[in-house]
């Protein structure tokens, strides 16, 4: 089984985002960058499918600021090839991320792809989805377990509720990792070091694919605060007794 | 052309979704203000729309491939569908069936999708979303090019009330695509959750553990609060994933809709896929060190402490 896990990496959540003057996209001059979650789940499952049914697995990302420590860290934890795509730009949008990873992706031996379901940029739409309609190859998004049976994948796909939808479906294919079967496992910094001396990355300059998003950004900002919560101040303690206090009046 | 609306019905055990409502309420309104006219297309299998009277009518695709939703099939049944139609704008539920359907169909018809919609209009001919991106943390407000385009809504973004009327629309079905006999993806069956030990949809109070509890270790704390406010403990998907507490304490888009008299959220950041669950809830208490955390915006009272520190102040008091 070799499979391709397309990486996207998206901002820090963490970190406080700053908009830029224009008001149409994020202040990107202060952005730090890391692998979108779901892609880690995705790579995980890659991972496991691997030990279980041999194969290799390939990871690409778009070059950003930390790319390379996100490559690398895919290296230690197992894949077998990483791809640095150079020349998209930093703002590109879903539809030019997803034709750029197909360039690569064109090139290479597998019988899945496996995307992160979602990211917390993808303002015009998932990228795996867009990656299997450029490939024209099936796909099935928001799963959860995948298993190989024979000569067929078998996944669950996650409704509201804990309803499940199964599905089995011919490789080639691509999957929307909601979650991984296990945690994603974590690759000591040792071991990154150790394969960023070792280990090589492959480069790939995109070319234009001709695509946008279909759409333009006039305004970009912060959702208003004022209509959210009243904040209590004080210390631990005070801010217990008012909650305290708001939960005894509920109940009185 | 025109200014028509086509409103993709998700269905789901022999019943239309809640979004479906919400979408063709939606839909209604801009048809409405615009003079268009309001389509439903139902993918599936001798569906019965008569409960779509919000609809002018009904476009659809019966073929026995579509019973049950499959991304390959639906999706292909909905480009014959959108051709047909050629709506001005699509509008798709940004669900697990929806997220299958919006990418792909703005593929194959090269139109512009803007996804994580929370609204729509059309403002001088144009159809403009606004999206909420990052986690929740910020908004976008997109103008769509062209004169066709898709627009994925987020669920609960709309009243479902508005878009519930009875009444049967007249229904025209298009021929369903050949490739529909031919489909690599098959369905084989729906899985049902394991019942739980605790039905958190029955309980008045709920204190809700997200990833900010940074290990099962600390969960003793939390269901001590839980205690002693005689509630349950759910929990945000990555807790759960991290299977510290089991599928049926999981409130949001892939777990359980809660509306408790009271919700307290410990490290949630508040995702639109978490707050899609619990953001009816009469009274929201939110704790988290993020001043900036999205779960402020839908919480009535919210605090900036250290959860560890608080939590066990707050079980005393309340003891
Ligand atoms: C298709 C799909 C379906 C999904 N369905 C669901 C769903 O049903 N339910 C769901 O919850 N999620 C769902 N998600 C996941 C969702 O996108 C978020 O990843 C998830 O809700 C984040 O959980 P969290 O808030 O616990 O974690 P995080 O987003 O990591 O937030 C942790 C928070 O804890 C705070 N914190 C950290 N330490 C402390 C401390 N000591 N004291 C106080 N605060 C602290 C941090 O500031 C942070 O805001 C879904 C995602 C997808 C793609």
């Amino acid at each position: 089984m070799n499979i391709v896990v397309p990486i996207k990496l998206v901002p820090d959540l963490v970190e406080e985002l700053e908009i830029n003057d224009e008001e149409t996209d994020l202040d990107r001059d202060f952005l730090s960058f890391r692998i979108n979650e779901f892609c880690d789940h995705a790579l995980e499952e890659a991972l496991s499918l691997k030990e279980a049914h041999g194969g290799t697995v390939a990871v690409i990302a778009i070059e950003r600021e930390e790319t390379d420590k996100v490559l690398y860290t895919a290296l230690a934890k197992g894949a077998d090839r990483a791809v640095k795509v150079t020349g998209v730009d930093e703002a590109a949008s879903s539809h030019e991320a997803a034709k750029a990873m197909c360039q690569v992706i064109g090139g290479m031996e597998y019988d899945l792809v496996l995307t992160g379901v979602q990211a917390a940029d993808d303002r015009d739409g998932q990228m795996g989805v867009l990656i299997a309609s450029y490939l024209d190859l099936p796909h099935v998004s928001v799963v959860s377990d995948v298993e190989v049976k024979g000569d067929l994948i078998a996944v669950h796909k996650e409704y509201a509720g804990g309803v499940m939808a199964a599905f089995e479906v011919a490789p080639k294919a691509v999957l929307g990792i909601q979650a991984a079967r296990q945690t994603p496992r974590y690759a000591p910094v040792s071991r990154v070091r150790q394969i960023m001396k070792e280990a090589e990355l492959e480069e790939v300059e995109a070319e234009d694919g001709g695509v946008t998003s279909g759409s333009t950004v006039r305004r970009m900002y912060t959702p208003e605060k004022g209509e959210g919560a009243e904040m209590l101040d004080g210390s631990a303690e005070e801010v217990a007794e008012k909650i305290a206090a708001i939960l005894n009046e509920r109940k009185g | 052309m025109g200014n028509d609306v086509l409103v993709v019905a998700e269905h789901l055990k022999g019943e239309f979704t809640d979004v479906t409502f919400e979408l063709l309420g939606k839909g209604r309104e801009l048809a409405d203000a615009t003079g268009g006219s309001l389509t439903a297309a139902v993918l599936g299998s001798s569906v019965d729309a008569s409960a779509l009277g919000a609809a002018d009518k009904v476009v659809g695709v019966d073929h026995a491939s579509l019973a049950e939703f499959n991304p390959e099939t639906h999706l292909a049944a909905l480009v014959e569908v959108v051709g047909h139609v050629d709506p001005r704008v699509t509008l798709v539920a940004n669900t697990s069936m929806g997220m299958d359907l919006a990418a792909g169909l703005s593929v194959r018809r090269n139109a512009p999708l803007v996804a994580y919609a929370l609204d729509v209009k059309v403002e001088d001919g144009s159809v403009v979303a606004t999206s909420q991106l990052y986690g929740g943390k910020i908004y976008a407000e997109s103008v769509l090019d062209g004169d066709s385009g898709i627009v994925s809504v987020l669920a609960g973004s709309f009243p479902a009330d508005a878009g519930r009327k009875d009444g049967a629309p007249a229904v025209e079905n298009v021929p369903a695509p050949a490739s529909l006999d031919g489909a690599r993806v098959k369905f084989t069956g729906l899985v049902e959750p394991e019942g739980g030990d605790v039905d958190i949809t029955q309980h008045d109070v709920l204190v809700c553990a997200g990833r900010g509890i940074q290990s099962d270790e600390n969960l003793p704390v939390i269901e001590e609060l839980a205690g002693a406010l005689g509630g349950a403990v759910c929990a945000s998907r990555p807790i759960v994933d991290n299977k510290w507490l089991p599928k049926t304490r999981q409130v949001g888009k892939s777990g359980l809709t809660v509306k408790p008299k009271v919700y307290v959220a410990l490290g949630v950041s508040g995702a639109p896929e978490h707050l899609e669950g619990m953001k009816d809830a009469e009274l929201i208490i939110a704790v988290n060190t993020d001043e900036t955390a999205p779960i402020f915006e839908v919480a009535h009272y919210g605090t900036t402490e250290d959860l560890f520190d608080l939590v066990p102040a707050l079980t005393a008091k309340l003891k």
